[in-house]
């Protein structure tokens, strides 16, 4: 199956290169800003953004993006609305364009027509941090046909048969979790994370992206040694969250983008195995 | 009777286990260590033993003769787990939980609190285990509740306040559920009630339904018949549920859970989930939810801590969808005069939580006949809530 994220994969592995993945929070401090940010990324050097769709009660979320979700409920943002922004940002950018979403969220427009209506808009992956492999059923049997990428998370504390379930079911990549936390800890031993995602690569083809705690161009680098794709959240949201006063927020972002992808690209060529 | 819940966790459309990937292995782990301690004559001994000796088991069946004659109708009977040990209901639940937490070598407890009550409990136990525990509890709920802050810190607990959201008992779980995503290989996260993922909803109300089975034998011994009615009050809904469960296949005893109408259903400042809610996910379960279109949680108020909270036990959910169980609200207003009513008639100062029970009862039992018999779960006392009762009143202590 082609799909914007896995031909996005496929080329940079064909450049040698790794994906970086900026998570912002849709609606911090608007919508409109939200479409500003997605196009300054992507001039920036993002290969793929998570869009981040506020709820009210983030459990896997540290205080930064809980701040961020409840500045842009705040600004009015909802599942819907963001949908309507991917649709008016389509005409301008072809970046895959991943939701990260808690399952209530989609749950209240109801799974079949949230699949119908994001892939029609242009969502290209969706990320559900409460939904683990056991509750996905009915999502998964709405986004089988019509529905945009299932992306599913591994984490430290996974099991072998928890790996091979998650590899079999997840779609575009793997969102490996840096660390046993929440968003925004400290990474922790990054050797720990080398040698899960190389005992993941054993068992799969599928890309692998790992996210948590990477917060500076310096973990970033170091990531991307063995991972293919990078995803930079808290970091992003702190820096939005800090500088929206600031005329140049914008370009402030752009300028860690940069800082972010060149760390990146520093970083030799690793075939995946 | 049909395995509930089943295998994945379900009561009907309800239940399940909707939490991050980090912490599902903890579940399973969780839902396998409390299968095997359930088969386990040993540990159930030791359960019953610690309900005795410790908890002060079996709590009386008492005849609220002055109750009764007031209202003039059904026979009233309080089952008095404001007399369990920390005054609530809530330690039946947190032995059992430690004993499994020892079973798992785990050697460090995280817990939320609204009233307190539970944190009360959480830290008791883990005094008398050897537990490290932290207890999260919305800075609201501190304010509201600073007498058993105290009492957590005095029985050697850290008690963490959260200050996000609506700062109540919602904030505390999501608080206490990321401490445990944190912690999740050296902690075991000891939920206070009927909510929260598989095996949670199931394994609490195991570890509560004693209280139900002695009001049976109480009520049998007492009367040789059984009850007609059964009231209690909801919140998460672990005291109801702890009543209900050993009579839901008694199809002459009727039951009533009765949630918190906060200032008036029409007021939308309430926490009556069955009112006012609908289907949707909430820390770890799918269930009766108070919520906007757009699935955001709404905030809820109740003058009373422990049912201040916008989601309620999946089991629930189930029996309010079949009919089984009757669901039902009372206000601040009608709870308080509850609360003032059985101090004066009866000499018990009932928990604020239980006295929405009571006031289900003011409505209910005079429309009943002499003979109808009537039995409230007085849930907890209501000492710590005097305090508060003095400062709403202009009369700070």
């Amino acid at each position: 199956m082609t799909n914007r994220i896995s031909s996005t994969f496929d080329q940079l592995q064909q450049k040698g290169e790794k994906a970086l993945i900026p998570y912002i929070m849709a609606g911090d401090p608007s919508l409109s800003e939200t479409e500003s940010l997605v196009l300054a990324l992507e001039r920036s050097g993002a290969d793929l953004i998570e869009l981040g769709v506020p709820f009210s009660d983030p459990i896997a979320d540290g205080p930064v993006i809980q701040k961020a979700a409840e500045r842009a409920l705040h600004s009015g943002t909802s599942l819907r609305r963001i949908l309507t922004l991917v649709r008016s940002l389509r005409p301008k950018t072809q970046i895959p364009l991943i939701l990260m979403a808690y399952y209530n969220t989609i749950l209240a427009m109801g799974e079949a027509p949230f699949c119908r209506e994001a892939v029609a808009a242009g969502v290209d992956g969706v990320i559900v941090p409460d939904m683990p492999p056991e509750e996905a059923e009915p999502l998964w049997k709405a986004s089988e046909s019509e529905g945009p990428c299932l992306v599913f998370l591994l984490a430290p504390t996974s099991t072998s048969t928890r790996k091979v379930q998650v590899i079999h079911r997840t779609r575009g990549f793997i969102y490996y979790v840096s660390l046993t936390g929440i968003t925004g800890a400290k990474l922790q031993d990054l050797n720990n994370v080398r040698v899960n995602v190389e005992g993941i690569r054993k068992k799969t083809r599928k890309p692998i992206a790992v996210g948590f705690g990477i917060s500076t161009p310096d973990d970033a680098r170091q990531v991307a040694e063995f991972a293919d794709g990078v995803i930079v959240g808290s970091a992003f949201v702190r820096l939005i969250g800090d500088s929206t006063q600031n005329p140049d927020f914008i370009e402030r972002v752009g300028q860690f983008t940069r800082e972010l992808k060149e760390a990146i690209r520093s970083n030799g060529h690793h075939p995946r195995a | 009777m049909a395995l509930i819940p089943d295998k994945r966790g379900r009561f009907g459309k309800y239940g399940g286990m909707y939490v991050p990937e980090t912490l599902m292995p903890a579940i399973l782990e969780l839902e396998q260590a409390y299968q095997s301690a359930r088969r386990d004559r040993r540990f159930q001994r030791e359960f019953q033993d610690c309900l005795k000796q410790y908890v002060g088991r079996p709590t009386p069946l008492y005849l609220a003769e002055r109750l009764t004659k007031k209202l003039g109708g059904a026979k009233i009977y309080l089952k008095r787990e404001d007399l369990c040990h920390t005054g609530a209901h809530k330690i039946n639940n947190t032995v059992g939980q430690a004993l499994l937490t020892r079973r798992m070598k785990k050697h460090r407890v995280v817990a939320e609190t609204g009233a307190g009550q539970h944190g009360v409990a959480v830290a008791t136990v883990a005094a008398m285990f050897g537990l490290e525990a932290e207890i999260y509890m919305g800075t609201e709920d501190m304010e509201r509740q600073a007498l058993n802050v105290f009492r957590m810190r005095l029985l050697g607990s850290k008690v963490t306040g959260v200050n996000a959201g609506s700062r109540t008992l919602k904030d505390a779980i999501s608080e206490a559920m990321r401490d445990w995503t944190t912690n999740v290989r050296t902690t075991h996260y000891l939920l206070g009630s009927v909510l929260g993922a598989h095996p949670y909803p199931m394994m609490i109300r195991d570890f509560q339904s004693v209280i139900g089975r002695e009001t049976r034998r109480q009520i049998l011994a007492a009367e040789g018949r059984l009850p007609h009615w059964l009231v209690a009050c909801v919140g998460g809904g672990s005291n109801s549920l702890g009543l209900f469960y050993p009579f839901l296949k008694d199809p002459n005893v009727r039951m009533v859970g009765v949630e918190a109408g906060g200032l008036g259903l029409t007021s939308g400042k309430h926490a009556a989930r069955f009112s006012g809610g609908q289907p949707g996910v909430l820390h770890g379960t799918m269930t009766y939810l108070l919520q906007d279109e757009h699935g955001q949680v709404n905030m809820t108020h109740s003058v009373s801590a422990g049912l201040d909270y916008p989601a309620v036990g999946p089991e629930h959910s189930m029996h309010h969808d079949s009919g089984r169980i009757r669901y039902t609200a009372a206000t601040d207003e009608e709870a308080l005069e509850a609360f003032d009513l059985l101090s004066q008639e009866e000499g018990i100062i009932p928990a604020l939580e239980s006295a929405h029970a009571v006031a289900e009862v003011i409505k209910l039992a005079p429309t009943l006949k002499k003979h109808h018999l009537m039995i409230i779960n007085l849930s907890g006392r209501g000492d710590k809530d005097v305090q508060q009762i003095a400062r709403m009143r202009g009369q700070p202590l």
